[in-house]
């Protein structure tokens, strides 16, 4: 009798699982997904390369790419490849960390707005509006250079002040879109039950609204991610992010520019590792931007 | 219409403030304040540091000089002068603006004629060796770093191929015009690889806004009612469709204009264009904070007036919105 109940009954898939299911049969998503974590891994397992980032041997500059070099030499005659590895550590983990920082900002500011209403939603959206209509790349110039300047020994941390100011420039599309949410939720029936019962602001808002926001934040986190990635190298690359001789993808393209008649090669590897990271991540959000809506038909589309 | 505009300029000033006292504060509480950089100028008297600082009012309270400061630009359009070459900013700003102008504005209006039909064909195809094709490229140029792009065109362009028939490289890798010649034909051979370079990443995501926008018009009930009504394909896709899609995209192109001059400074550094960006990238290597001060400033003031123009523009696509 239990046997039979067993066999009829409907296959029983969590949210998690579904979301799985359709992201794995979006095109490239899982490939660009696989290729990402190659990169990832590669990163980490870099200390396995027989050379190190900064060890010099001037005698070897400028080697093309060789079984023992196999992205060439650069000026000092470091080890291209060992740098590109070191450098996917830091561009790589600062992406990393400020996603994360300015999605807790974005989040943060986002769910007081949308929650709260009235004049903190005013105030907030107003400064959000400033905000999001300054020059960011500028402002970014100026600020990283000024924190690396005061007396303080932490900022002399540049990949700290590099992660500090891409958070404070970039929380504004992710503390717009958690407010659009949160004003959608709030009203909706489970929301006004569990007021109704008792349940504190915070409780309302962490327990409640949040985990019901996960699916279009995860997908605003890949495109802040691209985001940093992008704006780190471009920073380090105008010489205003990571110092060297910490290597990081941006400030291995610039010092490769400087000898890019001599030796054109250097300056090729760092922008595509830039470019394959971001596209992998980008086509990583659009395959859970499918997986997630559902609205997205996935049966031949027609019109 | 005046009313709406008069309004919007009003909205405006909160905006400027927040930024202005942001700048202001930002740059004040650094150890040896503004003047930091000329203190540690050999070349500079102790009598013109003095001068210098006396001009900048810095014995004054800091609420005072935030408002000397201000006062000044407003009154005056003073923005104070370069520490590094002694000369108003306001002009230097002057001599830079019409150049990152004309190479953001041609760049702009290139991704426009180039991503906007790319969009909306391959809206009208979903799923055809078109939209896969037009989809991949786009990807590439929303996922390629702009600085990185120029310096490939450069070596494609500038080191590899050769002009056939001067034996001279195919186009210039830097600057505006050639020692020789000033004219419009120097100038454009000058913007071609910087152009390229920055319309092929913003055209990535112009074309996949209007895509999805149109993908989500086509399935209105409207678009089947002018269908059965018999009105032509062609009319339905470009007169009711296109029309209606392109309202969201001038939203996010309007939020996304301070990426545009971002992506300017990167190019302008690395084609030597003497533009805003350029100067601005040069002033901050060597810490000359009016000229800093007064770029982000004036560039702010360019991104709200952009920002009026493309609400005056949704409201020209879209009769239902009154400026009243």
């Amino acid at each position: 009798m239990t046997e039979v109940i067993e066999t009829s009954q409907v296959k029983y898939e969590s949210p998690t699982q579904v979301v799985l299911r359709r992201f794995f049969r979006h095109k490239l998503a899982p490939l660009a997904t696989i290729l990402f974590l190659l990169m990832v891994s590669s990163a980490l397992l870099a200390p396995l390369s027989p050379y190190t980032p900064t060890q010099q041997a001037p005698a070897n500059a400028f080697q093309p790419p060789s079984a023992s070099h196999w992205f060439g030499t650069d000026e000092l005659g470091r080890d291209i490849f060992t740098r590109i590895l070191y450098g996917g550590r830091i561009s790589l983990s600062v992406g990393l960390l400020a996603t994360a920082l300015t999605l807790v900002l974005g989040v943060l500011v986002g769910a007081l707005a949308g929650y709260y209403g009235g004049w903190v939603d005013n105030l907030l959206m107003r400064i959000t509006d400033a905000f999001l209509s300054f020059p960011v790349v500028l402002v970014l110039i100026l600020i990283s250079s000024l924190l690396r300047d005061l007396p303080i020994a932490i900022m002399r941390n540049s990949v700290l002040v590099v992660i500090l100011v891409i958070s404070a420039l970039s929380w504004m599309w992710s503390a717009r879109l958690v407010r659009s949410l949160v004003l959608t939720i709030r009203e909706r029936d489970f929301v006004i039950a569990s007021r109704a019962l008792g349940a504190a602001d915070h409780r309302l808002i962490l327990i409640h609204i949040l985990p019901n926001c996960i699916g279009p934040i995860l997908v605003n986190g890949t495109l802040e991610m691209a985001y940093a990635v992008i704006l780190e190298s471009g920073l380090s690359y105008l010489g205003f992010g990571v110092q060297p001789p910490t290597p990081s993808w941006g400030n291995i393209l610039a010092s490769a520019q400087l000898f890019v008649f001599k030796a054109p090669w250097m300056a090729i590897y760092p922008g595509v590792m830039i470019f394959i990271a971001v596209m992998c991540i980008n086509y990583i959000g659009d395959g859970f931007r499918d997986a997630l809506d559902p609205y997205v038909i996935h049966t031949k589309e027609k019109f | 219409m005046a009313t709406y505009i008069i309004r919007r300029l009003l909205q405006a000033i909160p905006i400027l403030i927040i930024l202005s006292v942001l700048l202001f504060a930002i740059v004040r509480l650094t150890p040896g304040g503004p003047l930091a950089a000329a203190e540690r100028n050999p070349s500079i008297s102790k009598e013109a540091l003095e001068a210098m600082r006396k001009k900048l009012g810095l014995d004054q309270p800091l609420p005072i000089q935030y408002l000397r400061w201000v006062q000044q630009i407003v009154t005056e359009g003073d923005l104070g002068d370069s520490i590094k070459f002694r000369r108003p900013v306001s002009t230097m700003i002057a001599e830079r603006l019409p150049n990152t102008l004309l190479l953001v504005g041609v760049s702009f209006l290139i991704t426009l004629i180039i991503a906007l039909p790319i969009g909306a064909i391959a809206a009208t195809r979903p799923q055809s060796w078109f939209d896969h094709l037009t989809t991949t490229l786009a990807f590439m140029g929303q996922s390629v770093p702009v600085y990185w792009l120029g310096l490939v065109l450069i070596v494609i362009f500038y080191i590899i191929i050769k002009n056939p028939f001067t034996g001279g490289p195919l186009f210039p890798a830097g600057g505006m015009h050639s020692l020789e010649r000033k004219d419009t034909l120097d100038l454009l051979w000058h913007m071609v690889l910087p152009v390229t370079a920055l319309s092929f990443t913003w055209a990535g995501w112009y074309s996949r806004y209007l895509r999805a926008s149109m993908r989500e018009v086509l399935h209105e009930d409207y678009i089947r009612t002018a269908r059965a009504k018999g009105v032509t394909e062609t009319f339905v896709l470009y007169k009711h469709a296109l029309r209606n899609a392109l309202l969201p995209v001038v939203t996010l192109i309007a939020l996304d204009l301070p990426s545009l001059f971002g992506g300017a400074l990167f190019i302008e550094t690395i084609f030597s264009w003497p533009g805003m960006g350029r100067l601005f990238w040069d002033a901050a290597r060597g810490r000359d904070y009016p000229v800093l001060m007064g770029v982000i400033m004036i560039e702010a003031v360019l991104i709200l007036l952009c920002n009026l123009l493309a609400d005056m523009l949704y409201g020209f696509l879209d009769p239902r919105v009154r400026y009243d």
